[in-house]
């Protein structure tokens, strides 16, 4: 069975809880309820035997009504196939973990935790991983800045604001020549 | 023909030859300059450089500086040779402030210098907001004979160092 008869099969089997399917260059996508994602990551363990969770990624699309998204990045080394099933969270929710089904989900989650902020419902260890324990933010939400925030813990770390002297320099890959196409400053002046 | 005695005699025969005249602070310079015993802080790509430098091809042994020392309590130089993220900075600040005087420390690439291309919330912004640097090395990762430039420069740098001033303050002060 190739990924896109997998797809098929699930959607025959969650029916209503697969949202939509998107298939881009032999990519198989799949959109699922959030109620829905854990039975059907479990089933795509134990009955089409993805046994390796390659990454579990979030996005936030700041500003959009469920504001955040869980990306799970499944591959199966019996069958070779990649399958990506995605799910929106709305702010505030926790979402199961997959730790049970993955043992290496629980360090993919620590660090969506400690960068994103979405707290996962049954975690054994939900802790910070890349930040101290005790740092106030989540930096890889939209809302904070790409210099950092002050931040102070007596004897622990400390954290302050980088000087982005005129930066980010951004590059226009789609530029017509290479004087545009280098990294400039895109600040407003 | 056989040259008379008196042709070799000095004041002193027997350490003719062994005495130099200098300043103490010339002297102690001296020895110091010649026997770095650097403090390997090696966070990033750096570190590589560093190693480079220590080793045969590179041989930073040449200008006294190659005992490299994994203990700061047996180490007289700092080489920060990395990104210093924040959450590694205070662990860095620990390390030098356990290292006895008199001790020096060298930035060594764009990271432990200034952040480098890291404007970034993770990372310190040049590791001379936590600690003094003596000497700051350019370079993304610098060369190994970068590297060994900022060690002689650190070795300049010591030969024109007051190493008695507390000491004569001192004495300046107990003669009042």
């Amino acid at each position: 069975m190739n990924a896109a008869q997998m797809v098929t099969a699930l959607k025959e089997k969650f029916g209503e809880a697969v949202l939509s399917t998107v298939e881009f260059r032999g990519e198989q996508t799949l959109n699922v309820t959030p109620a829905m994602t854990k039975p059907v990551l479990k089933y795509c363990h134990d009955e089409l035997s993805f046994d390796y969770l390659v990454d579990i990624s979030s996005v936030d699309h700041s500003g959009e009504e469920p504001r955040f998204e869980m990306v799970y990045e499944l591959y199966g080394y019996s069958h070779n196939e990649h399958l990506r099933v995605k799910c929106r969270v709305a702010d505030e929710v926790e979402v199961p973990t997959v730790s049970d089904i993955w043992p290496t989900a629980n360090w993919h989650e620590r660090e969506i935790y400690d960068m994103m902020g979405i707290k996962f419902e049954g975690h054994p260890d939900l802790r910070r991983i890349l930040m101290w324990d005790g740092y106030p933010y989540f930096p890889l939400r939209k809302e904070f800045p790409l210099a950092g925030l002050p931040s102070e813990m007596p004897d622990v770390a400390f954290s302050g604001i980088a000087p982005m002297a005129d930066g980010p320099f951004v590059t226009s890959p789609g530029a017509a020549d290479t004087v545009t196409r280098e990294p400039r400053s895109k600040r407003d002046v | 023909m056989v040259a008379p005695a008196e042709v070799h005699a000095a004041y002193d025969s027997k350490i003719e030859g062994n005495i130099v005249f200098t300043k103490l602070d010339a002297a102690i310079n001296w020895m110091r300059k010649n026997s770095l015993w650097p403090m390997p802080m090696g966070l990033a790509c750096c570190a590589i450089e560093m190693m480079a430098a220590a080793c045969s091809r590179y041989d930073l042994s040449r200008f006294g500086a190659e005992v490299m020392r994994f203990s700061p309590r047996q180490a007289d130089v700092m080489i920060v040779a990395g990104t210093v993220t924040y959450k590694m900075a205070l662990a860095v600040k620990r390390i030098w402030d356990q290292m006895p005087e008199p001790k020096w420390c060298i930035a060594m690439g764009a990271c432990a210098s200034s952040g480098g291309m890291y404007r970034s919330y993770a990372v310190l912004q040049g590791v001379d907001q936590i600690i003094p640097v003596d000497v700051y090395i350019s370079g993304c990762p610098p060369r190994p004979e970068a590297l060994i430039e900022g060690m002689m420069r650190l070795q300049r740098k010591i030969e024109g160092e007051s190493s008695m001033h507390d000491q004569k303050q001192q004495l300046l002060a107990d003669l009042a």
